[in-house]
């Protein structure tokens, strides 16, 4: 694993914005962490297109929403914690509500926020924006990922919310040749005895887990569900048909994000046994994030340990 | 001001309070008080100020008008069909099931209405947005946005009075609407945001304090601000809540209900004798 790539999915989202630079059309804004969020590196390429509000994120979200309403495409950074949790009515009410060409770049999301600890680990912000009528939700596993969500982002119509991390993980795509669409998912190993669904940083666990099982003689098929609303409901109803078990795997809650989402679709169509890895009803803790996400179950170990438990329950 | 204009804007704001009256007895609820504080600087707005189009609601570079204070939407929904967005008879069926007019504005079904707005603080931050779109793209398009005095208790308000000075927005202009009474009681007695020019001249803003009723005087707090070239205007008017009927002025529990049949009726004879007054001059 020497020649292993690690970069952080809000590099990715720098990356993207970088990309779009030449859009005039195009308005990054932030909430005093441009370095962190890297919309920094957008502000620095083209500052004239670059608003920073201060740390007022309501403020921003909705003068993204006035910006939007005068044909701009705007994408307002912050943490997700401020971004979907302390602005969430400004997103609905003021984005969502008249589905305005805003894109949300929240960074930080999730436990890997590491040692700033629980006021800044988001693990909520999934299942607050995929409530929102018409919010595109978008959690990307690296930073190519990251980058080409960003642009599609830029190409469609409406509110997307994108959410990054923090930590370095490893990049699992090759830019020349991935392809990324919004709400289709993408099947990263074939098996044919359960099905791991992984977003996020967890996909890579998700990987590791399926060479774990294959000791156990388990197949797992990994997919990397990238966009969370739309859902890929007929990869995950696939799933379900062909592997007879689920496992889902998000560093977020396991109340309302991608556990939940996939839930709701086997439970309506073809109920079969779905076992959640993510973060307990918990709130996080300080540390750094490689401890902290084996300690909340965040680990290719503990997504073997369901998909095992899964197989078994298999009718 | 001239007599005829003078006539013409004191018909219209009559008009938009007949509006008010409609909509919200139609509705068997909404919100009249504030609605009626604010008729004479739409209808001043709507007739005078505002470069819109009615043929043409999404004109790229009209001026932009915001809601801020969205509970208000029945007097905004009596200034467009005034203005000819959409036809007076929309306003009878003013929060009805599959009604175009929502209980507060929506900008996706209501031409005319610039934003979606109803929670509280939101819609001037938005107002600053389109002032922003319009300096970014060296347009001369205005934004205008009204709030309540209440509103400005929401922290948002200042958030966004904050950044539109710091990025000299001149082509922002925010209207309190100081009528002095909110749901709970008087400004004084809920939690009071006095004074509040000195407010917003702390937050490095142009300040005009006018009476909100006298066409003089809001002629001029707009020309003022239309003539302020490096910060942006809040003009902060008093204003008496259920403003042109007269069992709902200055009540409080006139915030947010609608007339029955009998208060309908009377409200209705005051604002159509006040209106043959006007038109006989």
């Amino acid at each position: 694993m020497a020649d292993v790539i690690k970069k952080a999915t809000r590099d990715g989202y720098g990356d993207g914005l970088l990309a779009l630079v030449e859009d005039k059309n195009v308005v990054v804004m932030d909430a005093d962490l441009a370095a962190a969020t890297k919309t920094g590196v957008f502000k620095k390429a083209c500052p004239e297109r670059f608003f920073d509000c201060g740390i007022a994120e309501g403020n921003m979200m909705s003068i993204a929403a006035g910006l939007a309403s005068a044909g701009k495409t705007v994408f307002a950074s912050s943490f997700a914690m401020f971004a979907a949790g302390r602005a969430f009515e400004q997103v609905r009410n003021s984005i969502g509500y008249p589905h305005l060409n805003v894109k949300i770049g929240a960074t930080h999301g999730g436990i890997s926020v590491g040692e700033d600890g629980a006021t800044h680990q988001c693990n909520e912000d999934i299942a607050l924006m995929r409530t929102i009528p018409g919010m595109t939700v978008i959690n990307p596993a690296d930073a190519v990922e990251a980058k080409l969500a960003v642009i599609a982002a830029a190409k469609t119509d409406g509110p997307v919310y994108l959410r990054f991390g923090r930590l370095a993980v490893p990049v699992i795509f090759d830019e020349a040749t991935y392809k990324f669409e919004i709400g289709k998912s993408v099947r990263l190993t074939e098996g044919g005895d359960v099905t791991i669904i992984a977003t996020g940083l967890m996909v890579n666990e998700a990987l590791i887990a399926a060479e774990q099982l294959k000791a156990d003689g388990i197949a797992a098929r990994v997919i990397n569900m990238a966009t969370i609303k739309p859902l890929d409901r007929e990869a995950v109803i696939a799933a379900a048909q062909e592997t007879g078990a689920i496992v889902t795997a998000e560093e977020h809650s396991v109340i309302g994000g991608l556990g939940s989402a996939v839930a709701d679709v086997v439970c309506e169509t073809l109920p079969v046994p779905v076992l959640r890895v993510g973060v307990e009803d918990a709130f996080g803790k300080s540390g750094p994030a490689v401890d902290l996400l084996p300690l909340y179950g965040l680990c290719a170990a503990n997504i073997a340990a369901k998909a095992r438990e899964a197989v078994s329950r298999k009718a | 001001m001239e007599a005829t204009r003078l006539q013409k804007l004191s018909a219209a704001a009559t008009r938009i309070r007949m509006a008010v009256v409609e909509g919200t007895f139609r509705a068997k609820s909404g919100h009249p008080g504030g609605s009626l504080s604010i008729a004479d600087m739409l209808a001043y707005l709507y007739t005078e100020e505002l470069r819109i189009d009615p043929k043409n609601p999404n004109w790229a570079d009209r001026d932009r008008f915001v809601m801020s204070k969205g509970h208000c939407a029945p007097a905004l929904y009596g200034a467009l069909a005034l203005r000819g967005f959409f036809p007076e008879e929309e306003i009878k069926s003013l929060r009805h099931i599959g009604a175009m007019l929502q209980g507060h504005p929506c900008m996706t079904t209501t031409p005319g209405v610039d934003m979606s707005t109803g929670s509280l603080g939101q819609g001037v931050s938005t107002a600053v947005g389109m002032a922003l779109a319009a300096k970014l793209d060296g347009k001369d398009y205005r934004a205008y946005a009204i709030l309540g005095d209440g509103e400005i208790q929401e922290g948002q308000v200042w958030e966004a009075a904050m950044f539109a000075a710091h990025k000299k927005l001149s082509n922002l202009c925010v209207i309190v609407d100081n009528n002095d009474l909110q749901i709970d009681g008087t400004m004084d007695e809920v939690n009071s945001p006095y004074p509040i020019p000195e407010k917003f001249v702390a937050f490095g803003f142009n300040v005009v304090e006018i009476d909100g009723h006298d066409f003089d005087e809001i002629e001029a707090a707009l020309s003022a601000a239309r003539a302020c070239t490096d910060k942006p205007t809040a003009i902060v008017m008093k204003t008496v809540k259920g403003k042109g009927v007269s069992f709902m002025e200055n009540q409080v529990g006139w915030h947010g209900k609608g007339p029955n049949a009998e208060e309908y009726e009377t409200a209705m004879q005051e604002l159509r004798a006040a209106l043959a007054a006007i038109e006989e001059g």
